[in-house]
């Protein structure tokens, strides 16, 4: 077998591989898709090396501070997606979101729309909807405890109007697993500043792709920085910016 | 479809109406009487004083003389046409159009109204028995024209219904007083022998206008429907209204369904002609055994759209009980507002909070589990934590002030902060380490003092000094301390939120 043969294989299998993902529910991007998220190396973990929008992506945590942190990073994704002008919505029990906080991670937080209610199925019905309708960028859902079956609902209704769903569940026991496409784990990170500044740094996670369909799982390090992410290597120093105003 | 009226004449308005809440009145004679040149003048007697030869025009004192145990009362112009009003919008129940004639009397558009009661006959007779109940003494008549029904009224023999199209034949042998022109001109008119409105109807109309003015021409032709004369209705009948009704009562969903769809359609094409939506409506279906049941929606976006308006009614249809049948339905637009004109975009989707596929969403969820769980907020111009946004009412409402970024602010916030134990030696620095629901966070990196004063014309109570820490496994708190670092009194540090 020569190596000729050998490249002609590779190519069919990557052909094979690009017309399967279709019909599992991944749909590539049109063309000049402004929304495009860039997570630098993270991106390569994903199928086609794109952040898989119009998917359901959720985020694990157990205590206050891990629910913080995911919501740091849905919300510095949520600047992505919202940024030609798009409308949100919030879903939740009780609002714990302190709005004038996500201006810092780049979004118009007058732009989401907070819905709330004691009834667990009602917000599962409104994620629903919400999910299925073209006028919302994204959803955002904190629904700790829901079924498999509620679960592969969202994740057709988003197959169908290609809106991005994030699921972020908080609850000290392991959670039941749900379907979606990717599931990440947010816990804080120690942040540095420039050396021997004192005080606190940019948010800074330990961003765990747990779950991912079609791609690979992986670990990073990674700080919320002048509007984007950014990929702190651990042998890395603390990336050198100017400091004039710390995010929270 | 020509216009019928009913004009209706209460020629002992008020002293009907003192009978009526004093029976024992009943028998005897009264008067009202009013202060005029320092004299009691009478305004109204009622029968039993008539029959004295006691009647309105006369001094009270010259009436007293002719009967001393006549009783007297004040009269008050303005309360009996309350009164009048209160009789109209009661009138309500016949017409959806009533409106008050003069000081004594009710006008009742009665135009495609008597078919319900089963003619004229019944229609008429149906108002004069109720108002005969009461104890009111009123004469009435159905006509083509307002002012043939009040000549009628005022000068007929008892002519209930002037049937359509012989208002003329009605109105000719009264006198030109039933046309409701001024004295002066009635006065000229007797003067030159015209007695009765057959003298006036062949004359030339130009003559007549020369000799009598233009106003008494009008109402010549007020009488005989030559003009139309309009009338203010006593509650404004409702613009954007349409009525379906049903030759047989409706039972089933469907038939409701297709009842709601047709109206709709309707009410929604009148709207876009005017550059109209609706904010609020109402569909009420009228049962065969009188009851009304209704069912009322709300956007949040003035709509047109009658597919969207069928979504949100037909999440609540099921409240409709249909019962023996229903006979008769009816939409009401209670809201109205002009629609925003909005630019179609041919090559991007419009996204954000106008879009439309998003504003029918937020109707279709508010109406089912209620508007008040939607919210967004906008930036209040506070610096206290608590009051530095404001909900909004409104999803157009568009944002006052900035957002404000340039401090570092936790993206949970906890409704109330929670009280912590703390260890901190220096007065004026953040903590070393802080217990917080039975776990020791030691803090390794802080920022602050952020000093935020209490707003003392909202209330009152200690600044908070608030500093952003990390603990050793890089989680990060919003603590603030209340009040003063003090030896002697008593302070306390809270937790308040969470960093990202």
């Amino acid at each position: 077998m020569g190596v000729s043969d050998l490249i002609e294989k590779a190519d069919i299998l990557a052909q094979l591989q690009r017309d399967i993902l279709p019909l599992q529910g991944y749909k590539p991007l049109p063309t000049g898709n402004r929304m495009n998220i860039s997570l630098g190396p993270v991106n390569s973990s994903f199928p086609n090396s794109s952040f898989p929008l119009g998917a359901i992506h959720e985020f694990q945590s157990q205590s206050n501070e891990e629910a913080a942190a995911s919501t740091g990073f849905v919300a510095g994704l949520l600047s992505h997606l919202m940024r030609d002008g798009g409308a949100c919505f919030w879903i939740s029990r009780t609002r714990r979101i302190f709005p004038p906080a996500l201006k810092t991670f780049g979004i118009e937080p007058e732009r989401i729309i907070f819905v709330h209610s004691d009834r667990a199925n009602d917000l599962l019905w409104v994620m629903e909807e919400g999910l299925k309708c073209r006028g919302l960028s994204a959803v955002v859902g904190e629904i700790p405890e829901l079924s498999f079956t509620a679960s592969r609902r969202l994740q057709l209704a988003v197959e169908q109007s290609r809106v991005t769903g994030f699921m972020i569940r908080q609850h000290h026991r392991q959670l039941k697993p749900i379907a979606s496409v990717c599931r990440w784990r947010i816990s804080p990170l120690p942040t540095e500043l420039e050396e021997g500044m004192p005080g606190v740094g940019f948010p800074r996670w330990n961003v765990e792709l747990e779950k991912v369909r079609n791609g690979k799982t992986g670990k990073w390090q990674m700080e919320w920085a002048e509007g984007q992410f950014n990929i702190i290597h651990p042998s890395h120093q603390a990336t050198i910016v100017a400091l004039k105003t710390k995010v929270g | 479809m020509a216009k019928r009226y009913v004009a209706i004449w209460f020629p002992s308005l008020k002293t009907d109406w003192i009978s009526i809440r004093n029976p024992s009145l009943q028998q005897k004679a009264f008067v009202l009487a009013t202060p005029d040149h320092g004299r009691m003048m009478i305004t109204a007697a009622n029968v039993e004083a008539r029959k004295q030869g006691i009647d309105k025009g006369m001094v009270l004192a010259d009436a007293r003389a002719i009967l001393p145990s006549l009783e007297y009362f004040d009269d008050n112009p303005q309360k009996f046409l309350r009164i009048l009003e209160s009789i109209a919008n009661w009138c309500i129940r016949f017409t959806p159009i009533a409106a008050v004639e003069g000081s004594e009397g009710v006008i009742l558009d009665a135009t495609g109204c008597a078919h319900l009661w089963g003619g004229e006959e019944a229609y008429v007779d149906a108002i004069a028995n109720r108002f005969k109940k009461f104890g009111y003494h009123i004469r009435l008549c159905m006509a083509d024209t307002i002012g043939t029904a009040w000549a009628l009224t005022h000068f007929g023999q008892n002519k209930l219904i002037v049937a359509s199209g012989e208002e003329s034949g009605a109105l000719m042998d009264l006198s030109p007083a039933a046309l409701r022109i001024e004295n002066d001109v009635l006065e000229r008119l007797y003067k030159l022998g015209l007695r009765k409105i057959s003298n006036l109807v062949g004359m030339p109309r130009k003559a007549l206008r020369r000799r009598f003015g233009t106003a008494f021409l009008r109402q010549l032709d007020y009488a005989l429907g030559v003009e139309h004369e309009s009338i203010i209705p006593i509650i404004p009948p409702e613009p954007f209204q349409e009525r379906l009704p049903c030759l047989e009562p409706i039972l089933t969903l469907t038939g409701i369904e297709i009842a709601l769809q047709q109206l709709l359609e309707a009410l929604c094409l009148r709207l876009q002609q005017s550059g109209k939506g609706l904010r609020l409506a109402r569909f009420s279906a009228y049962r065969v055994d009188g009851k009304i049941e209704k069912i009322e929606i709300g956007t949040n976006r003035a709509s047109n759209q009658s597919a969207h308006l069928f979504k949100l009614f037909e999440l609540k249809l099921g409240n409709i009980e249909p019962d023996l049948g229903i006979e008769l339905f009816q939409i009401d637009a209670t809201k109205v507002e002009d629609v925003q004109a909005t630019q179609e975009k041919i090559w991007s989707e419009t996204s954000g909070l106008d879009n439309d596929d998003l504003m029918e969403l937020i109707d279709r969820l508010s109406n089912k589990i209620g508007g008040d769980h939607f919210q967004r907020f906008l930036p209040d111009e506070h610096y206290w934590p608590e009051r530095s946004f404001k909900p909004s009412d409104s999803f157009q409402e568009k944002t006052a002030s900035a957002w404000r970024a340039d401090r570092p602010r936790p993206v949970h916030l906890l409704h109330t902060p929670e009280p912590i134990q703390v260890m901190a030696p220096i007065p004026d620095y953040p903590p070393m380490l802080f217990r917080y629901r039975n776990k020791l966070h030691k803090i390794k990196k802080a920022d602050g003092p952020e000093r935020i004063e209490r707003e003392w014309w909202i209330e009152e109570g200690p600044h908070r000094d608030y500093y952003q820490v990390e603990d050793e496994d890089g989680q990060r708190y919003w603590l603030f301390r209340s009040g003063h670092y003090s030896a002697e009194k008593k302070y306390q540090w809270y937790i308040h939120g969470f960093f990202a």
